[in-house]
């Protein structure tokens, strides 16, 4: 059912590749590829308006800048687990030089691929085991979600905030406490209602969720899924959403405030690029709003001025690193000090974050 | 809980049972003259993204709604070409038709999300909407959810005391005695795949522009799926279909607001029952004995061969 799609940057690709694969055979691959293959793996489908589609767009991004000197491959709606593994390795067999996998559960499968493939880079998106030709990235979203946070908290009338999440696991709850964050930051009296849908992408339920949050005094919305229903939603309603992965002002110009974006073109240049320059080394990125990978998009003008301005200063701080998402004090539901004045979540900890910050209303629910 | 928030939970039962009668009752049709279309995620996709194009393109919901409706009939048309003209087998056919509307879908869809319409509005029934409580539940929402009534009342009434329901329950039990009788076996089945088809297509149509009025691929995740169990829990009863669509409906806007009110719940156990159901109602259909206890039509499922 995944189909390979392979696009290059030009069409007089064919007879270069011919007269590259000449020279290459002639002197021996000892120098810097003038030509690389770069495949993607997606977990769902481009047209997703989410998360598939942020990564897509950065695909293309690298074949506007590299031109022919790449030529790029994807494979969409590609389920975790055991088809993953055919699909990387049949990438892999037909002579890619880099692949993207570009979500969390094709951990695993990327990791045994790759030692069948050593010659190979393989770049795995949220995962936490790197090896010899295996790198790992990952985007601070959770700083652009303190933004909108700052932005939900001075705009909120009712002084309840609607969150709508999918599943209880670290990623989204440091989504949650981040953008809680934010909100308390500027609105100590405002709380932050959380209802899971259990599932990464179901329009209509979405939308329930939205309907049902609203109907509980929420009067600004945002959601840890991948569609824009919760946005349309707010707009219908008149009331005010934050969106997420990608600026999804589209479903909604009145309702929509700011969106937390995902960029990954920073990432996917460098990486193709170092492939090319024969420079390539396994990291463990882990970008956020200073190197462009994680943003916000632009303000609604409704958000009045001073706000703004605060909301910018506060992504200058951050950019900078004069100041941290989870600088102390933090608390937690309880009110219990979990980091103390002065000190701040580590990496580590934000990998792991199971417990809600002071100011998310519900239990969280066992993962 | 007072009384509005129970007012609104039915309110958004009705909307969120929808799609489901509309497509459980048009496949309920479908089985009844025993042919088991398991393509109806594809038609679904398939008249979401058609009506949607049709709205962006011609600015007219209603050319919109129409369009959807062709499109279903267009997928069940292939599928009944292909599953009673050249005899194929039901399930494999309905399920090749269920991943060509994915893909279809997908890619005549792909320049279209994103793109934002004003979708079908609620629009309250004048005197009806006043009655206190029923009115709001019933009588406040969009044209298609009342659309989604008068079909129950038709579907109801054929099988209640028409010619047709009789013709069609003939064919799905015994379709060489229907044969028999005079009755065009393949007529009937085709009729009754195509308004199968125009069904699903219209649900799909509710579902990119009036639910939520927006195409992403995908986007009726599974429901197609879960009407199919629900024709057989409700035991091939136009009643029983529309209860068990409001009842499934009821529990997923439930799942939701006990999380708002602050009760424990398990979110992703609840998420998984419908799934459980229809995984459950797939195995008990692929055994005759119990076709006959579940009172399933005869031959569903069974190629009919006219003899020459």
């Amino acid at each position: 059912m995944n189909t390979l799609k392979t696009t290059t940057g030009n069409k007089m690709k064919s007879l270069k590749t011919l007269v590259t694969a000449l020279t290459l055979s002639a002197t021996v691959m000892a120098q810097a590829a003038d030509n690389v293959k770069v495949g993607f793996v997606y977990v769902g489908p481009t047209g997703d308006a989410g998360w598939t589609y942020s990564h897509d767009e950065a695909r293309k991004y690298v074949v506007d800048q590299l031109g022919d000197k790449v030529e790029t491959s994807y494979v969409e709606s590609v389920a975790e687990g055991a088809d993953a593994e055919r699909v990387i390795r049949n990438l892999a067999a037909k002579g890619h030089d880099l692949i993207f996998t570009t979500s969390f559960g094709y951990m695993n499968p990327t990791l045994k691929v790759a030692k069948r493939f050593p010659k190979v880079k393989f770049e795995h998106a949220t995962g936490y085991k790197q090896s010899k030709n295996v790198g790992t990235y990952m985007a601070r979203a959770y700083q652009a979600r303190y933004l909108t946070g700052l932005v939900a908290g001075k705009m909120t009338k009712s002084n309840v905030i609607g969150y709508v999440a999918s599943f209880p696991i670290p990623e989204v709850i440091r989504g949650i406490n981040a953008f809680t964050k934010g909100v308390r930051e500027v609105n100590p009296d405002a709380t932050v209602k959380v209802v899971w849908v259990s599932t990464w992408y179901d329009p209509a339920k979405e939308r329930e969720a939205a309907e049902t949050l609203i109907l509980q005094k929420a009067d600004v919305l945002t959601q840890h899924t991948d569609s824009a229903a919760v946005i349309q939603t707010a707009e219908a309603k008149g009331k005010y959403a934050i969106g997420y992965h990608s600026d999804m002002s589209a479903y909604g110009s009145t309702a929509h405030l700011t969106s937390a974006v995902h960029d990954w073109r920073p990432i996917y240049l460098a990486k193709t690029k170092a492939v090319l320059n024969d420079n390539w080394t396994k990291e463990d990125l882990w970008y956020g709003i200073k190197e462009g990978v994680t943003d916000i998009a632009p303000l609604n003008d409704a958000i009045p001025a001073d706000v703004k301005a605060m909301v910018l200063a506060k992504k200058a701080a951050l950019k900078a690193g004069t100041i941290r998402v989870f600088d102390g004090p933090v608390k937690d539901q309880s009110g219990a000090i979990k980091v103390k004045k002065g000190a701040s979540l580590n990496d580590g900890d934000l990998k792991g974050f199971g417990w809600y910050v002071e100011g998310v209303e519900g239990k969280l629910p066992k993962s | 809980m007072d009384i509005d928030l129970i007012t609104n939970i039915l309110y958004a039962t009705v909307r969120t049972g929808t799609p489901l009668i509309l497509v459980a009752l048009g496949e309920m049709v479908c089985e009844k003259s025993g042919v088991l279309n398991l393509g109806q995620e594809g038609m679904l996709l398939m008249g979401a993204v058609v009506g949607f194009m049709a709205a962006v393109t011609t600015g007219s919901l209603f050319v919109a709604v129409l369009l959807a409706i062709v499109a279903g009939i267009l997928m069940s048309l292939l599928f009944g070409f292909l599953s009673i003209t050249l005899v194929s087998n039901q399930v494999a056919t309905g399920l090749a038709l269920t991943i060509f509307g994915a893909g279809l879908s997908a890619f005549l869809g792909s320049s279209y999300v994103g793109v934002g319409i004003t979708g079908i509005e609620p629009m309250s029934i004048p005197l009806l909407s006043e009655i206190p409580i029923i009115g709001k539940i019933f009588f406040q929402q969009d044209p298609l959810v009342y659309l989604s009534f008068i079909l129950f009342g038709l579907v109801f009434w054929i099988f209640k005391s028409s010619q047709i329901g009789l013709k069609i329950r003939a064919v799905g039990e015994n379709p060489e005695a229907a044969n028999a009788m005079g009755i065009n076996v393949h007529k009937v089945r085709y009729l009754a795949v195509i308004f199968g088809g125009a069904m699903t297509g219209l649900a799909g149509g509710y579902l990119s522009l009036a639910y939520t009025p927006l195409w992403a691929e995908g986007m009726s995740a599974g429901r197609g799926w879960i009407a199919l169990a629900l024709v057989v829990f409700a035991s091939w009863k136009a009643e029983r279909i529309m209860l068990g669509a409001y009842l499934f409906g009821a529990f997923s806007i439930m799942h939701l607001v006990m999380q708002g009110l602050g009760f424990e719940v398990a979110p992703n156990l609840l998420a998984m029952l419908p799934y459980i159901a229809t995984i459950v109602v797939l195995v008990l259909l692929s055994s005759d004995h119990m076709k006959t206890k579940l009172s399933a039509p005869m031959s569903l499922g069974v190629p009919y061969r006219p003899q020459v």
